[in-house]
């Protein structure tokens, strides 16, 4: 394994020992909050889509409503400063602080703040700076930086911060329970923010028209810091910017959903600084609230670093959409398991924290966790404001291989004839060029399946392309689906179906997994439909998911000119491996012509959710195999697209009971599973899936899994084997179970 | 009508794990005393025919009542379907009232009820047009999980309780 490699192995090896059984059960905590909460208002899309729509018009607008802010800030008394990088916002609130004489702050939770890193600049002045939110005030005491978006000290758990406490306090009775813990710390901070000459706080929102800043709390924390002191001081990315409080709603009701579970947060303040209410000086304890706010002042930074050209770039402006509610994080299996410290870059954590590395830090700060994005797509519907979070990463690791090289490229250069330039990682280039690599391990099994397992190949692949030697690799057959059906003699009824459909026959069901391709061609032609096999041309997939855009948009081409003429004929498509049905209705858009790619989207299917439509259609469904014990593992991206109802409905149907897993995903997510660096990353996240399979009651059934990687997960982490839905309920003739 | 309202907020309060109590005005007096912890403190209510002069509730804060007061009561404006009170920063201190003493309570009219947040931002965008443009929009007590375990009163109050004044 090469050193670069290996470090990132030891880090995540580390971070699952001492931080990730925290970080799992707090994100599963907060996920089943947000299930539980969204499942009680129907209008959660229609939400998502106000957000967008204000989102993109902020963003279009941003100028104007930065002049906006400005004039109505200075109308309400304070100011605005726009502040070009960190540099300059540190110099401008250090200024402040100096101005003031001021030698304590306190400081509300803020990710803005945490980027221009401005404790250190207040601390080079002399500002002694406390953390008030109770997670971030745990990291100062630890001098650790947060690892989540919204709960800091997510990765400690309750006898973490315990010893920290007791150990950094010495407490008279040492501290125990949550209850201790946060007792102590309110009261610590409570006198704080009480002598604070300065309070500072972020923005969740700023609306241009009247200067207000939104906060959202479920502390109150914000809301001591903003009001107590008289001099206030808000530090927000310029992007936080929306017209007015008429476009506030959809946001109040849908971040605390997103990032907690709750209906609404606890406190959404909506302060137009400098506020009215009384400044409150606890140095003079008797002194009647004055009712005069005259001696207040109120200082609104707006942050540019970098923000200003992801505006202008057409692949990263989505992340400007943001809202920080870390739902990204929390419904990444990957992040379940390592949490921010791993996934994450100088200050922002999880999916969409990509994006944020990438415009405010740089691809270095990005290319340390980007490839920790498997692409499953589960964030895409836990996003509040509809951001296609995978397709950034995505872009951002295309950009970060351009500036990467190799010397190993020879090695593959013959193997991979893909569109990306040199310089790709031989790895990625490796798994991103997977259909040319089985064509040629079929076309040479059983020598290249021998080839391949044999231990001198197994060290070389290591050594080279990261090819773990613990993973079994997929086995090649000889014979491939194609030719499998090519050889067929056409059924009597051909041409005669009610329907006619094409299947679209992936590099996994053409080359590795044949069986479930022949199980889905019986299949539709038992329930009366024409069909026929496309050529095996890779969608793109593959290299999507190493970031070798240029590839995938060549195989794209490749997959449409070999479909067109079967849509011309106005045949159905049909497809096995659920990423691939993703790639087409997802990803195909960015790659192709807009046309091309709808009429794909619109005609292709999941190969379960054709067989649900014949059979609502009146197919015969007494031709199928029905009934039995089933334990199922749909697939990250089905269940994004809303595609996993249809391979229950079918289960449902044929009178098979069924038990479902819940996990966001395998963990093995195509090559990610294979890659030295993330081998025991892909096991651990693999073994949440195979804890729910070996429950008692469950660990019998048959077991059944709708994607090819999922299937080679399940299968290197349980006894039994596992077959695809549509090799379950094809037809019993001439179904053969699989043995291991 | 105005009963369906006040019984729906009550139980989204529920929900929240705030208390109500519901009163006319003209008993305003007894049913506070009977919710409010010593010693306490308060702003004016500006409500017709409600007032916490004949109250033990202290009126103006200080910076120490703020610190030492076990209850605060200042008057706010409800959202029905979430139990949340709007309070409104003024001069009097509505804001820190209703954030440092351990409990709070908020009078609410039950003319000032708002169906849900979108009716609330409309009529928030009317008050910040004529000015009165800071609000804070708290559902039950203050809280955090960050010690791992949900603890309520963080730096705000532990208890909430509201008194919807029926007839007003």
């Amino acid at each position: 394994m090469s050193a670069d490699r290996e470090r990132k192995a030891a880090k995540l090896r580390h971070l699952l020992e001492t931080e990730g059984d925290a970080v799992f059960e707090n994100t599963t905590h907060v996920n089943e909050g947000r299930y539980e909460t969204n499942s009680h208002r129907d209008d959660i899309d229609e939400l998502r889509g106000q957000a967008r729509a204000i989102k993109e018009d902020a963003i279009e607008r941003l100028p104007e409503l930065i002049e906006a802010a400005r004039t109505s800030v200075e109308a309400n008394g304070g100011e605005v400063y726009v502040a070009d990088d960190a540099a300059d916002a540190n110099r401008y609130i250090t200024e402040i602080a100096e101005s003031k004489g001021a030698e304590t702050l306190a400081k509300s939770k803020s990710m803005t703040t945490e980027e221009i890193e401005v404790n250190d600049a207040l601390a080079d002045v002399g500002v002694d700076v406390t953390e008030t939110d109770l997670g971030e005030f745990v990291l100062q005491v630890a001098d650790e930086a947060p690892s989540h978006l919204v709960g800091p000290a997510f990765h400690k758990s309750t006898e973490d911060i315990a010893e920290l406490f007791n150990a950094h306090f010495d407490p008279a009775e040492p501290l125990e329970t949550a209850e201790d813990l946060t007792q102590f710390a309110r009261d610590h901070v409570g006198e704080k923010i009480m002598d604070a000459d300065v309070g500072m706080t972020g923005a969740n929102f700023v609306f241009a028209e009247s200067g207000t800043i939104a906060l959202v709390t479920n502390e109150g924390n914000a809301r001591k810091c903003a009001v107590t002191p008289d001099t206030h001081v808000a530090v927000a990315g310029v992007e936080k910017l929306i017209p007015s409080v008429d476009e506030f709603p959809p946001f109040a009701e849908l971040i605390a959903r997103a990032a907690g579970g709750q209906d609404i947060a606890t406190y959404l303040s909506l302060l137009s600084p400098p506020v009215d209410s009384p400044v409150v000086d606890f140095d003079a304890p008797d002194e009647p609230l004055d009712g005069s706010a005259d001696d207040r002042e109120f200082h609104l930074v707006l942050l540019d670093n970098g923000r200003t050209e992801m505006r202008d770039d057409d692949e990263l402006r989505e992340t400007l959409y943001c809202i920080r509610c870390g739902a990204c994080a929390n419904s990444c299996a990957n992040f379940q398991h390592v949490g921010g410290h791993a996934f994450g870059g100088e200050t922002y954590t999880g999916g969409i924290a990509t994006g944020w590395e990438a415009g405010v830090h740089g691809l270095d700060s990005a290319a340390e966790f980007n490839d920790l994005c498997t692409g499953c797509s589960r964030c895409v519907d836990a996003c509040p404001v509809e951001i296609d979070i995978p397709w950034i990463n995505t872009v951002v690791r295309d950009r970060v291989n351009r500036g990467t090289d190799t010397e190993f490229d020879w090695l593959v250069e013959g193997l991979t004839p893909d569109a990306d330039p040199g310089g790709v990682d031989v790895q990625k280039r490796l798994f991103g060029n997977f259909g040319a690599l089985a064509k040629l391990g079929s076309a040479t099994a059983p020598v290249s399946n021998w080839l391949a397992d044999w231990g001198p190949s197994r060290a070389l692949m290591e050594r080279v392309a990261g090819v773990d030697r613990r993973r079994d690799l997929p086995a090649f057959q000889r014979e491939t689906l194609v030719d499998w059906f090519e050889s067929r003699e056409p059924l009597a009824t051909a041409g005669d179906g009610d329907r006619e459909a094409v299947l679209y026959p992936d590099a996994y069901t053409n080359y590795v997994l044949v069986d479930r391709g022949k199980a889905a061609v019986r299949t539709l032609e038992a329930l009366g439909v024409d069909v026929t096999v496309a050529p095996c041309h890779e969608s793109g997939r593959a290299p999507l998911s190493q970031g070798m855009i240029a590839t995938a948009t060549e195989n794209a081409a490749r997959v449409a000119d070999s479909l067109d003429p079967y849509l011309d004929d106005g045949r159905d498509v049909v497809v096995v491996e659920p990423s691939d049905l993703a790639a087409f209705r997802r990803e195909y858009e960015r790659l192709l012509d807009a046309d091309r790619a709808q009429r794909l989207a619109a005609n292709s299917y999941e190969v379960m959710e054709y067989v649900y439509g014949l059979l609502e259609n009146g197919a015969d469904a007494d031709t199928l195999t029905a009934g039995g014990d089933v334990a199922y593992h749909s697939h990250c991206q089905q269940r994004t697209l809303d595609v996993d109802q249809y391979t229950e409905a079918v289960f449902d149907r044929l009178g098979y009971d069924v038990v479902t897993s819940d996990v966001e995903c395998c963990g093995m997510a195509g090559s990610f599973g294979y890659k030295s660096e993330y081998y025991e990353l892909s096991v651990d996240v693999g073994e949440t899936l195979a804890d729910q399979f070996e429950a008692a009651d469950v660990d019998e059934r048959e077991l059944v899994a709708s994607g090819a990687s999922c299937h080679e997960q399940l299968e290197s982490l349980l006894p039994q084997a596992s077959t695809h839905p549509v090799e379950l309920v094809a037809p019993a003739v001439e179904r053969v179970p699989r043995s291991r | 009508m105005r009963t369906d309202t006040t019984d729906r907020f009550a139980d989204s309060l529920e929900a929240a794990d705030v208390s109500c109590t519901r009163v006319e005005a003209a008993e305003f007096a007894d049913a506070l005393a009977g919710v409010v912890e010593q010693p306490a403190v308060g702003v004016p209510l500006g409500i017709d025919g409600v007032s916490l002069d004949d109250t033990d509730v202290e009126i103006p804060p200080t910076p120490r009542l703020l610190r030492e007061a076990e209850t605060g009561v200042t008057r706010v404006h409800g959202i029905v379907s979430y139990g949340t009170f709007v309070i409104q920063g003024d001069e009097a201190g509505a804001e820190p009232v209703s954030l440092y003493p351990t409990t709070h309570v908020g009078v609410v009219r039950a003319s000032d009820l708002h169906e849900d947040v979108e009716e609330t931002a409309s009529w928030l965008g009317e008050e910040f047009d004529a000015g009165r443009d800071s609000a804070v929009l708290a559902t039950g007590a203050s809280a955090t999980a960050d010690m791992g375990e949900l603890v309520a009163g963080v730096h705000g109050p532990q208890r909430v309780h509201a008194v919807v004044v029926t007839d007003r």
